[in-house]
């Protein structure tokens, strides 16, 4: 399944950058892409971790950019 | 923005004092240069520390606290605190470059309805598009947005296509007509009825498609990512080498100079200007391409479309309309309109496709009344009688059956042959109309550079190798079944070089193998037409092939500016490096090399959102 964010307040294109590629590699992810320019994070992954991998990627976003915060859409 | 503004003024005004002043009081300097320097940076050097306590360390603020601190540290307070400066007034500038791209893309995704009226008995209810329901009535008066796909019952109006097309003469649309949402209503006001939820509706449909175009990703974002993930570590340890080991070996050598360079690198380590600058060049042609009507799945199609060596055209519906239309008439012994007359009675019955064209042909009413014994002979044509007359209207095989001599001579196209009370009154040919631009489109990609134009097609060698001819195509394939053609483009794969692409356009509509075969898979006349958007990786929304020049134009301007963005920064970059490592350089480079790069790279990736002239 595929889940859409918005990442508000990002604003650095090499954490994106970073984010992306650390989302991507979670487990039960099978692609996450983060769109610097729309501020977007579109996460495409198995239903049933989805809860779990949200709670990661939103770790892994406070970390690279504690400014940045998710809002689903 | 406002108040980091504030901050870098202030900041300045007390640097200025301070290097004015030059007073003898050592204390003084350091104060109003400390001031300065945390006036300025303050915000940078406390998401540093909140970093470094968090245990991520290797970010900008981090990079350039301790760059600065370093430099204030050797007793280069100036520097220290100019950097700082100038590294804010450079974060300023990037976040309203970035802040008026997201706005420009925003804009030109301004295709969204915000709002659909939606009629309840007697009362119009606003809606949002999302809660319309498929079969529910809406009411869309001049100058609103199309909401929702669905069909007009009501009214007649101009609609502007532009948005989804790219093409700026209005079209008419009466009742019966489909219209589909993100289109604008000119003048009248419609109403209709809705065919498609707005999750399934053109609109919403294309805003996806473009909005994840971005994540399938061109070679140059993926050689830029592979890039960042070195570049910044290997920078960090030479910064770190720079600053330990030269003072050990060289005996002259002086902590605080090398110091100072291990600290210019770190100022240089950031590839902020490649990856912010490189996905918006592909993201700003790609939303450049979608106003002109040209709908690009990926990143990567739009980069390879740069590379496209050999384009494979089907014939039918690309090139051509894919209506059969009377070409040419050749009547003996009666006139012209005789002869189609005659034909147009004799068809009436039928609704084969060429009987249909005949008598759209004829473009008069025809008094059926005076139709009788219809026979219709499968594959060779119609006998009937017309006003008394028997008449007998087919092909080749038909006039051989009823022993008529007809004209033997070479016609291309398809040919009625007319025969009235057994004797011969002539031929009429119908052939597929070669669309307007088809030859324009050929001859604009031979122009950019492509090796080959190859033609496909189920019809017959003649047909084929004069349309090829009248187009400038290089070379036909003719009499191929569907899957003939996915073979002949898999032969045709083989015929490029490695690092060219191989391009295949169609209708999408029964070539969906070849589309996927395909280096790039081109639909023609997308409007509208879910399968034609779901097979191919580049979908054209009109049915002009010239069209396809266009996209190719913008492609290799993307690639152009997105190459000049790489060798530019990492040219400045790695110069900017060497020249430190030789001490002929300063702190005030390196910041250059980084948010001044940034800006420039960022402003040139612009420049893909304007496909205006192309």
């Amino acid at each position: 399944m595929k889940k859409k964010f918005k990442l508000e307040g990002l604003e650095c294109a090499n954490c994106a950058a970073k984010m992306e590629k650390l989302i991507s590699d979670l487990d039960g992810v099978k692609e996450a892409t983060v769109n610097f320019i729309t501020q977007k994070l579109v996460i495409d992954g198995e239903r049933e971790k989805m809860p779990e991998i949200i709670i990661a990627a939103e770790k892994i976003i406070k970390d690279l950019e504690p400014d940045t915060t998710l809002k689903n859409l | 923005m406002q108040n980091r503004l504030q901050r870098i003024i202030i900041g300045a005004v007390l640097l200025v004092i301070a290097l004015v002043l030059q007073t003898n009081f050592q204390g003084i300097n350091i104060a109003l240069y400390l001031a300065s320097y945390l006036i300025v940076g303050g915000d940078v050097i406390r998401k540093a520390f909140r970093n470094i306590i968090r245990g991520k360390a290797f970010d900008e603020n981090f990079l350039m606290t301790v760059a600065t601190i370093g430099a204030m540290l050797i007793a280069e307070y100036p520097e220290g605190v100019a950097v700082m400066l100038f590294y804010q007034v450079g974060e300023l500038f990037q976040s309203y470059a970035v802040d008026k791209s997201r706005k420009s893309i925003a804009d030109l995704m301004d295709i969204r309805p915000d709002y659909a009226n939606v009629k309840k008995g007697d009362e119009l209810v606003r809606m949002d598009p999302d809660e319309v329901q498929i079969g529910d009535i809406i009411v869309i008066t001049a100058g609103e947005k199309i909401p929702l796909d669905g069909k007009v019952i009501e009214g007649s109006s101009m609609i502007d296509t532009s948005n989804l097309t790219g093409e700026s003469i209005p079209r008419e649309v009466e009742v019966g007509n489909e219209i589909l949402s993100g289109c604008i209503n000119i003048n009248g006001v419609i109403t209709v009825k809705v065919t498609k939820e707005y999750e399934e509706s053109t609109v919403s449909k294309i805003l996806d498609l473009v909005e994840n175009a971005s994540s399938k990703k061109s070679q140059s974002e993926q050689f830029i990512t592979k890039f960042a993930r070195y570049y910044t570590p290997i920078v960090v340890i030479i910064a770190i080498f720079l600053a330990i080991i030269p003072p050990l070996i060289i005996e002259s050598a002086i902590f605080s100079y090398w110091i100072y360079k291990a600290l210019t690198f770190l100022v240089v380590s950031c590839p902020c200007a490649l990856v912010l600058s490189i996905p918006l060049s592909f993201f700003g042609g790609i939303g450049g391409a979608s106003r002109k009507g040209i709908l690009v799945k990926g990143s990567n199609y739009l980069e390879a479309l740069a590379e496209t060596e050999i384009i494979v055209f089907d014939k039918t519906g690309t090139l051509t309309k894919g209506v059969f239309e009377v070409q040419e008439i050749h009547p003996k012994g009666i006139s012209k309109e005789e002869l189609l007359e005659w034909a147009a009675y004799a068809e009436s019955y039928s609704s084969h496709p060429i009987s249909k064209s005949l008598i759209k042909a004829y473009g008069q009413e025809i008094n059926q009344g005076q139709i009788t014994d219809v026979e219709e002979i499968a594959g060779q044509g119609v006998l009937a009688t017309v006003e008394g007359q028997k008449v007998m209207v087919g092909n080749t095989k038909l006039m051989e059956r009823m022993d008529i001599p007809y004209y033997k001579g070479e016609i291309i196209g398809t040919v009625v042959h007319v025969a009235i009370d057994n004797s011969y009154a002539g031929y009429i040919v119908i052939a597929d109309e070669i669309k307007v631009d088809s030859a324009q489109a050929i001859q604009e990609l031979k122009k950019a550079n492509i090796k080959h134009t190859i033609m496909l097609t189920g019809d017959t060698p003649n047909i084929a190798s004069k349309v090829a001819k009248k187009l400038g195509i290089d070379k036909v394939y003719s009499e191929l079944l569907p899957a003939d053609k996915v073979e002949k483009v898999e032969e045709l794969l083989l015929q490029k070089s490695p690092k060219g692409k191989l391009a295949y356009v169609g209708d999408g509509i029964n070539d969906a193998p070849v589309l996927a075969r395909a280096d790039i898979g081109i639909a023609m006349g997308g409007l509208g037409s879910d399968a034609a958007i779901e097979a191919a990786d580049i979908v054209i929304m009109t049915d002009e092939p010239s069209k396809i020049a266009t996209a190719m134009r913008i492609s290799k301007k993307t690639l152009g500016i997105a190459t000049q963005n790489t060798v530019f920064a990492i040219g400045v970059k790695i110069t900017v490096l060497l020249l430190t490592v030789w001490g002929l350089t300063s702190m005030w480079a390196a910041i250059f090399a980084d948010v001044g790069v940034t800006i420039i790279a960022v402003l040139n990736s612009f420049r893909a959102l304007n496909v205006k002239n192309l």
